[in-house]
């Protein structure tokens, strides 16, 4: 685009592995709340967004063995099969991993669509593994989840990063 | 991926190792999961350790009912209160004939030396929330094995049967809905006792009641009860009504399709009756052989 300049890195503060597990926590809490009367199938996935955040800013602290954990307790929420959201998630997490350098040069409402790619891949996985284990195919509107999970991604990067900003000097008074 | 951005810190083995690590162990609780048992302690270990959560995330939906209900109308409380007393009643003269009938039928037992029905109380419990797992149909209910419940405990609306306790952990339990895929439940045509198996479509809420020769005597509209005869549900509950039945003498079995009679996924309360296996008391077994 004429006249875009290239986008400045912020400098983040570093962030406490205190306040990654409490976001992680939240998430799996939000994922637990019973949203599907409103919603319906395009129910958002929480888990995999925090976890595509945290893939993609902290690599070292959360990545694919989190997910994997995290995928085996979202299992036990959902009664689905074990390994079902595990195999899902790792995958995710392996791809926020790998493109994460690049992702993290984008704009946010950018950064969006490839949030969607992954969580889509995520739910790929999920139908697949779905298919092969019980022969249920849960219908084309599951993907929508992906949409509205990628959608929450502009509002929930901000936030997490909130933590992390360097808090303006005040101005002293004379 | 064309080239991997290549890492500056090396933490311990490559992403790619990690992942193929990880799903192969993915894959191996998959299999043990679908077809073997083993995991079972390991998934209520954990089911129990997020039950504060669950119950937590739960609350919010959970006091919007209860303050719906407190708001609701006087007027309305007033003539829903009404028609529960008649049907009370009404329920009250069948309850003292079946007593009756309950009673005739122990001592023609005693007088055949069959082996006597042994009689566990059901279990109230509420539905707490529908399962999230889009691959099946399951619902959560409120209690669990420390209150009695069975698995494979048979589970019933104020109309029918909607499904099977499949899980169960300290103060919850997983049931199977009826219109779960490939769940069966063993039938009997109400109007000449043919017998047969339903299993669920998993998609709709409709059943399937398969196996059946295209000539079979069934037709739309029959009513299907439990059969009773693999000893867990409990003979005579309704189950299903029959919607369409397709026979087409090129295919072995006819396609028979059949709506379930329960408010499957309707009703909030839902009772749980034990499993009503037939077993022989201490004594019976002496005196035989004596």
């Amino acid at each position: 685009m004429p006249g875009n300049p290239i986008r400045a890195q912020e400098i983040l503060l570093p962030v406490r592995p205190g306040f990654i597990v409490f976001t992680l926590i939240a998430g799996y809490f939000l994922n637990l709340l019973p949203l599907d009367s409103l919603l319906g199938r395009a129910l958002p996935d929480f888990v995999a967004l925090l976890l595509i955040y945290w893939s993609i800013y902290k690599p070292a602290n959360v990545g694919i063995g989190s997910g994997w954990l995290l995928g085996v307790l979202m299992d036990v929420a959902d009664t689905t099969l074990f390994g079902q959201h595990a195999a899902a998630y790792s995958i995710m997490c392996f791809l926020a991993i790998s493109y994460g350098r690049r992702i993290r040069m984008f704009e946010p409402g950018q950064q969006m669509l490839h949030v969607m790619a992954l969580v889509l891949s995520s739910q790929i996985t999920m139908v697949l593994i779905g298919l092969a284990a019980k022969g249920t195919f849960p219908g084309w509107l599951y993907f929508s989840a992906s949409i509205t999970t990628g959608l929450l991604w502009p509002v929930f990067s901000h936030l997490l990063k909130l933590p992390q900003r360097t808090k303006p000097d005040h101005p002293t008074r004379i | 991926m064309e080239q991997q951005s290549p890492a500056f810190f090396r933490h311990g083995p490559s992403p790619a190792v990690r992942l193929t690590f990880f799903i192969l162990l993915s894959l191996m609780f998959l299999v043990s999961d679908a077809h073997y048992n083993y995991l079972e302690t390991l998934r209520k270990a954990l089911g129990t350790l997020t039950y504060p959560l669950q119950r937590l995330a739960n609350a919010p939906a959970a006091f919007f009912d209860y303050a719906g209900n407190l708001l609701s109308m006087q007027s309305r409380l007033l003539g829903e209160n009404q028609q529960l007393q008649k049907r009370f009643l009404l329920d009250q003269s069948l309850l003292l004939r079946l007593k009756a009938q309950e009673q005739e039928n122990i001592r023609l037992r005693l007088l055949l030396d069959a082996k006597s029905r042994q009689d566990k109380p059901a279990v109230m419990a509420e539905i707490m929330y529908t399962a999230r797992d889009p691959f099946s149909r399951k619902i959560i209910i409120d209690k669990g094995s420390q209150q009695n419940i069975e698995t494979g405990s048979a589970v019933i609306d104020g109309i029918g049967l909607i499904g099977q306790v499949r899980r169960t952990y300290a103060y919850a339990s997983e049931i199977s809905l009826i219109t779960d895929k490939d769940q069966p439940t063993p039938i009997q045509v109400e109007r000449n006792g043919l017998r047969a198996i339903l299993f669920g479509f998993g998609s709709e809420s409709l059943l399937d009641l398969r196996y059946m020769s295209p000539n079979a005597d069934i037709k739309v509209g029959d009513v299907l009860l439990t059969s009773g005869i693999d000893g867990t549900y409990a003979a005579g509950l309704p189950v299903a009504v029959v919607a369409k039945v397709d026979r087409n003498p090129a295919y072995a079995f006819a396609k028979i399709v059949c709506t379930p009679s329960a408010g499957v996924d309707r009703h909030k309360e839902v009772l749980v009756l034990a499993p009503a296996r037939t077993l022989p008391a201490e004594n019976d077994l002496d005196k035989k052989e004596k």
